[in-house]
């Protein structure tokens, strides 16, 4: 459309009233079409995500549950969090050490893996598709698998340390100092592979002929992934924090397959749900808890956003 | 709406209206919670116009009615009954998965529900007929008042006093043990708390290493613990004010229930929060390590092997105070049916509750359950397992039926929050006290 215009335009007229009028040669049919292809995405991010959201923040601040007719209660729900809930402060450490976990444990992990299996070492293809099959698994899914790995009696971990017994054995997924951790082992065991994809690509667009010089120059092995390797892969790292970020606030499905989000596995996406959806329908408490994780979630998205946005004005 | 929904609107900003504020601000959706609650809500706006429970109709007219009876054999039994109502080809009959028609009742009621449907006595349903959300059926009990008694009757009824529920059937929570095991080590049922205590430490020094199985899993089952060591100790009418919070969580005699119960926790499976109670009921089951547990007869029959069932047996939870003793109390909670304000045509619906509040229609609905009992007195108890025969008998010679923590205290007091504190407490029975001033500070949130 544009370039039939500067075909039409004289070299020697100024640009400005031009493009007034260039403008006003959009059609009615164009307009239409503009008007519902920026109108139709508008709406549907107006009423399904910002709508939603602000009526959370709304409901945050009263006492709505399905049934009864909804009172404004001002900060009561954000209180009632803060001071009597015995299970708010355990959820948000218990996402703490989630995104802890995921950062120190299951990323170093997957990168480890990543760097292993470019090497090109014997059936490096085998091993990506045995540490890739937790993605492809739904984490509701990984969940049960585990169940069956951890179960007291008849589990594979106690079958092996032969401690099947009611009175002896270890109760990993109940026992709420153990199952915090038993359920990061499962949610690793997934991330560690996502991560390890996600390096392994990048590690292939590595030119390898830097890596080449570098060894000509005397780098060891560790100073050329570090120094060498490491840098170029800048655009990989930042889709890894932020999927480490976000897998960790979204972690939701393997505690609540495990036992509800219950007895140490307090999570705020867990109480959430136990709250809106469950017999108790207190739907102004689990709102608060919505605009608790909207908060902390904002923290990393802002940082992303900032980022994002630094890069492309270079 | 009646003038029940128009009394709660009084009361601050009617969810309805404030709905369709948002709705409007926000030009298509009230946002998720919105969404979630309201499902239906917002296509019963025009309820003014045929609410008001559909005064009249003809018995002759259509009714539907909304089942949570979803497993196979459940299903059948009840079309049988309804077959057997003879004006059969008027009942529809809408069967929902047990746990999503639980969970959406909310959205259900206030949507376009049946005319009548499958409910819990207690706060369960009283919570909703405040809500105007049911309609009172005291013509229906009028005819069939004389089937009951009076234990089941004060569970049918609502604050206001009037009747709610048509009851159908229920079941004690008792303590479960095998004849055989019993008979062979030489065990006596105990009476008294103290009995209990010495035959766990007995069956202990005999090789059960956990003399009662537990599985808290599902958030309920323990809730049955608590309320029979507190109906023990306390009463029956402590229970009820406790439930409706007229009484503290950290008053002595609360603190007293958790103290002796910590002294039980002792003889438990280990790792109880972690496990079902079907896993629990087979350990049971398997007579090697836990010979007792205590759990509601609806629930260990199925579970247990069939050729184990000639060799169950039970005994109602020994006497802890003798102000309190054992036929003063016990949770035996009921599942009926309820009518809905939005009935469409209530002669109808009163006609077929009528029919369902016979021993009749419980009879031929409980055929091929060993387990639960009919609740009208006039049933035909010959056909009956010795263990439904002996469900009956304690029943009936028990004073007061509680309806269960969960469905006599108010829901969103029940779970989470309930559940998370006893599972504090078994998983360190030390805590209690704790545990105590935390439920306290809670239900101070909650019963406002």
């Amino acid at each position: 459309m544009s370039t039939g215009q500067l075909v039409g335009r004289p070299a020697d007229q100024p640009a400005g009233p031009r493009r007034r009028r260039r403008l006003s040669r959009l059609t009615r049919r164009d307009k239409i079409v503009l008007a519902l292809m920026l109108g139709i995405p508008a709406l549907i991010e107006v009423c399904l995500i910002w709508g939603p959201a602000i009526a959370t923040v709304f409901y945050s601040f009263t006492d709505a549950h399905s049934v009864a007719p909804v009172h404004w209660v001002g900060g009561q729900n954000y209180t009632f969090m803060r001071k009597i809930d015995p299970q708010f402060w355990p959820a948000v450490r218990h996402n703490l050490i989630w995104l802890l976990v995921f950062t120190v444990i299951a990323t170093p992990l997957g990168m480890a893996l990543a760097v292993l299996l470019d090497r090109g070492i014997r059936g490096s293809r085998i091993y990506q598709s045995i540490f890739f099959l937790p993605v492809m698994l739904s984490l509701a899914l990984i969940g049960i698998i585990w169940q069956v790995v951890y179960s007291p009696q008849f589990g594979l971990i106690n079958g092996v340390l032969g401690k099947t017994s009611p009175n002896d054995a270890i109760d990993w997924l109940g026992n709420p100092h153990l199952n915090l951790w038993a359920v990061l082992v499962e949610a690793t065991w997934r991330q560690a592979g996502y991560v390890m994809v996600l390096y392994l690509a990048g590690l292939k667009a590595v030119d390898p002929t830097l890596g080449e010089a570098a060894a000509l120059d005397g780098a060891s092995e560790w100073q050329t992934f570090w120094r060498v390797t490491f840098p170029t892969l800048r655009p990989i790292n930042t889709v890894v924090i932020v999927v480490t970020v976000i897998e960790s606030l979204r972690a939701f499905d393997l505690v609540y397959v495990t036992n509800g989000g219950t007895d140490g596995l307090e999570l705020i996406s867990a109480m959430i749900t136990t709250y809106i959806t469950g017999p108790a329908n207190r739907i102004g408490y689990g709102s608060a808890l919505g605009v608790v994780l909207l908060v902390i979630s904002l923290v990393p998205i802002t940082f992303f956003l900032i980022q994002q946005f630094r890069k492309e004005k270079r | 709406m009646t003038s029940n929904t128009s009394a709660a609107r009084t009361g601050g900003i009617s969810r309805r209206s404030m709905l369709k504020g948002t709705a409007g601000a926000l030009a298509l959706t009230g946002g998720l919670p919105a969404l979630l609650a309201a499902c239906g809500g917002s296509s019963s706006g025009g309820g003014g116009s045929s609410g008001g429970g559909g005064d009249g109709g003809s018995v002759d007219g259509k009714t539907s009615i909304g089942s949570n009876y979803s497993d196979a054999a459940v299903k059948s039994a009840f079309a049988d009954v309804v077959k057997g109502y003879s004006r059969a080809k008027n009942v529809t009959v809408n069967a929902t998965d047990h746990n999503s028609f639980q969970n959406n009742i909310q959205n259900y009621l206030q949507g376009t529900p049946n005319d009548v449907f499958c409910w819990f006595s207690g706060n369960r349903a009283q919570f909703f007929a405040a809500q105007g959300l049911l309609e009172p059926i005291d013509d229906v009990w009028a005819k069939i008042g004389a089937n009951f008694t009076d234990a089941v009757k004060n569970a049918s009824k609502g604050q206001d006093g009037k009747y709610y529920l048509v009851p159908w059937v229920n079941y004690p929570w008792v303590m479960f043990y095998k004849k055989s095991v019993f008979s062979q080590h030489g065990y006596q049922v105990p009476a008294t708390w103290d009995d209990l205590m010495t035959l766990c430490a007995k069956m202990k020094s005999d090789g059960f290493a956990n003399p009662i199985a537990i599985g808290q899993k599902d958030g309920w089952p323990a809730m049955g613990t608590f309320d029979i060591i507190n109906m023990r100790m306390n009463g029956y009418q402590f229970h009820v004010d406790l439930m409706a919070h007229k009484q503290s969580w950290t008053d002595a005699k609360v603190k007293n229930v958790f103290k002796q119960w910590a002294e039980l926790t002792q003889y438990y499976t280990p790792g109880g929060t972690g496990r079902t109670w079907q896993e629990a009921v087979q350990i049971f089951d398997a007579n090697k390590t836990s010979p007792m547990i205590f759990q509601g007869t609806d629930q260990v029959g199925p579970q247990v092997a069939k050729a184990n069932l000639a060799d169950l047996d039970f005994f109602p939870f020994p006497q802890i105070d003798s102000a309190y003793p054992t036929d003063s109390g016990i949770d035996a909670p009921i599942d009926g049916f309820l009518m809905s304000k939005k009935v469409k045509n209530r002669a109808a619906a009163a006609a077929f509750l009528e029919y369902l509040g016979s021993a009749q229609a419980e009879q031929t609905f409980l055929k091929p359950n060993p387990s639960d009992i009919g609740t009208a007195t006039d049933y035909d108890t010959s056909t009956y397992t010795a263990l439904q025969k002996k469900s009956v008998e304690i029943i009936k010679s028990t004073k007061n039926l509680a309806q269960f923590l969960d469905r006599d205290t108010r829901p969103d007091f029940a779970y989470p929050i309930v559940q998370n504190a006893l599972n504090q407490f078994l998983n360190n029975p030390k805590s209690y006290s704790s545990v105590c001033s935390s439920l306290e500070s809670q239900a101070k949130g909650i019963f406002t």
